[in-house]
């Protein structure tokens, strides 16, 4: 792929807030901004006795999968977000990109705040390193990457929903994992945010997308439908060997890839497609998705449950100004 | 999908009277509207806009609503579904809620069905992702239909 000049949006109009084409775009903005934070407010430096319970092996495994995401965050924030906003359709939604632009390099700042807690200098190189030498790693940016550069708008949404909302799970898994086992809990915290942050952004740019469908011809929707999951399996094939890759040394590779097909599942679903993988490969470890959700669990099914007795959801503090009762 | 039987306005602040034992929100993303649809049962679908007119509910029924965000409960359940609840009548006739979210949102994953089900006391049935899975809309469908099944044995006869 021969890097071009990015191409820039052709007009700009001086951006009116008072007048919404689509509501959307101020929905997604005051909810992106509301979610807004740094690093810096996250007490990373308590996860350093943790960290020395992880084996050396742990330690590498752990600074090669936060590498990958940060070159995932890297590229979203410097390319991704970014290319989207020539094709944008209201001017809102250029600066939603924005916003995502600039989160997406909070991300992967926030990956050097936790290596500098953590790492020695030599080891955070060695990683970054590894990070440019890992075929997998590269492969998955270079595919992104094409179509990013690429001429058609559309195609540049579906690559950039499935990097929000599918590539970034094979790395989110560790954090998880760890936080299930009680090591590096203040890490997940941080990581928790990324992952909130990336919902919001895969779930904006799909639906974006599916907007971008409308009033297109049956054929052309088909011709994208086909891309979709043509991208989707091109992207999973390197996953699966990314994941062999990085988890085989701690025996956790099959459980990863149940995460995998569990989010390939939600980025269709942001796309506007039915899932994909069926429920006997996404069964994701109950105590993975605990750390992600502890309302997630099946004790929350009272359809599931004994039937007789259920439970009735925590209390939350409500804005009462708007409820008469 | 049925639609609500269209009537004129009845009391304060009011629109449409349904008697579907399903009433649900979905934004213009639509994904609770797809997770609706699928489910093949008899639905009515609160107005996007707060400023239109709500429904009226005839008979008990389930809400089904998203919760869109992961601000610890700030703005989780959306103002169409509050100017809806606020009628009394609308709130004696909920028997449960179904939640729509996604884990990502961690805590606040379909923290709306948790705040309605406290406020309205009733159980909040399933939860489910974006627009579900197939095993969720069979779960649903299912436990709907026992859940409504259920409550009539409950009833004490006349």
């Amino acid at each position: 792929m021969t890097p071009e000049k990015l191409k820039l949006a052709s007009h700009v109009t001086a951006i009116n807030w008072n007048r919404i084409e689509d509501e959307k775009d101020v929905e997604v903005w005051n909810r992106l901004v509301n979610n807004f934070w740094l690093p810096e407010k996250v007490p990373l430096s308590n996860d350093i006795q943790s960290w020395a319970t992880l084996s050396a092996e742990e330690q590498l495994l752990t600074m090669r999968v936060f590498t990958g995401l940060t070159l995932l965050d890297t590229l979203q924030g410097t390319v991704g977000a970014v290319s989207l906003i020539p094709d944008a359709i209201t001017p809102h939604e250029e600066a939603v990109y924005t916003n995502i632009a600039f989160m997406e390099s909070v991300h992967a700042k926030s990956y050097s705040s936790i290596f500098s807690t953590l790492c020695s200098t030599k080891e955070i190189d060695e990683a970054f390193r590894w990070s440019v030498e890992n075929v997998n790693l590269q492969k998955k940016a270079q595919i992104i990457e094409g179509y990013y550069y690429g001429d058609d708008p559309l195609k540049r949404k579906i690559a950039s929903t499935l990097l929000e909302s599918f590539l970034f799970y094979s790395g989110f898994y560790l954090p998880m994992y760890w936080s299930s086992r009680a090591k590096l809990t203040n890490t997940a915290d941080l990581i928790r945010l990324i992952i909130r942050d990336e919902a919001v952004h895969g779930y904006y740019i799909g639906y974006k997308y599916q907007k971008g469908l409308e009033g297109l011809s049956e054929a052309r929707r088909q011709e994208l439908k086909d891309y979709t999951f043509e991208l989707l399996f091109e992207l999973y094939e390197n996953e699966v060997q990314y994941t062999h890759d990085l988890y085989d040394s701690v025996g956790l590779a099959e459980d990863v890839k149940k995460f995998l097909h569990y989010n390939a599942n939600k980025a269709l679903m942001n796309l506007g497609y039915e899932a994909m993988f069926p429920a006997a490969v996404t069964d994701v470890n109950p105590a993975i998705l605990s750390a992600l959700s502890p309302n997630a669990d099946e004790n929350h099914d009272f359809f599931s449950g004994s039937g007789s007795s259920y439970v009735i959801g925590k209390a939350v503090n409500t804005e009462d100004d708007d409820w008469d009762f | 999908m049925s639609a609500v039987a269209a009537s004129p306005a009845v009391g304060r602040g009011t629109g449409r009277r349904t008697s579907s034992s399903l009433i649900y929100f979905s934004s213009i993303s639509t994904n609770t509207h797809r997770f609706v649809e699928k489910l093949t049962m008899d639905a009515a679908r609160l107005p996007i806009y707060t400023r239109d007119d709500t429904l009226e509910a005839l008979e008990p029924y389930v809400l089904v609503l998203p919760t869109y965000g992961g601000d610890s409960g700030h703005g989780a359940v959306p103002k169409q579904v509050i100017k809806f609840l606020n009628i009394p009548g609308n709130r004696e006739l909920i028997r449960g809620v179904i939640g729509a979210g996604n884990t990502n949102f961690g805590e606040s994953y379909c923290l709306a069905g948790d705040i309605i089900s406290v406020k309205c006391k009733v159980p909040h049935l399933y939860r489910f992702e974006l627009m579900g899975t197939s095993e969720d809309v069979d779960r649903v469908h299912e436990g709907l239909e026992e859940f409504w099944t259920r409550l009539s044995q409950q009833q004490t006869p006349q």
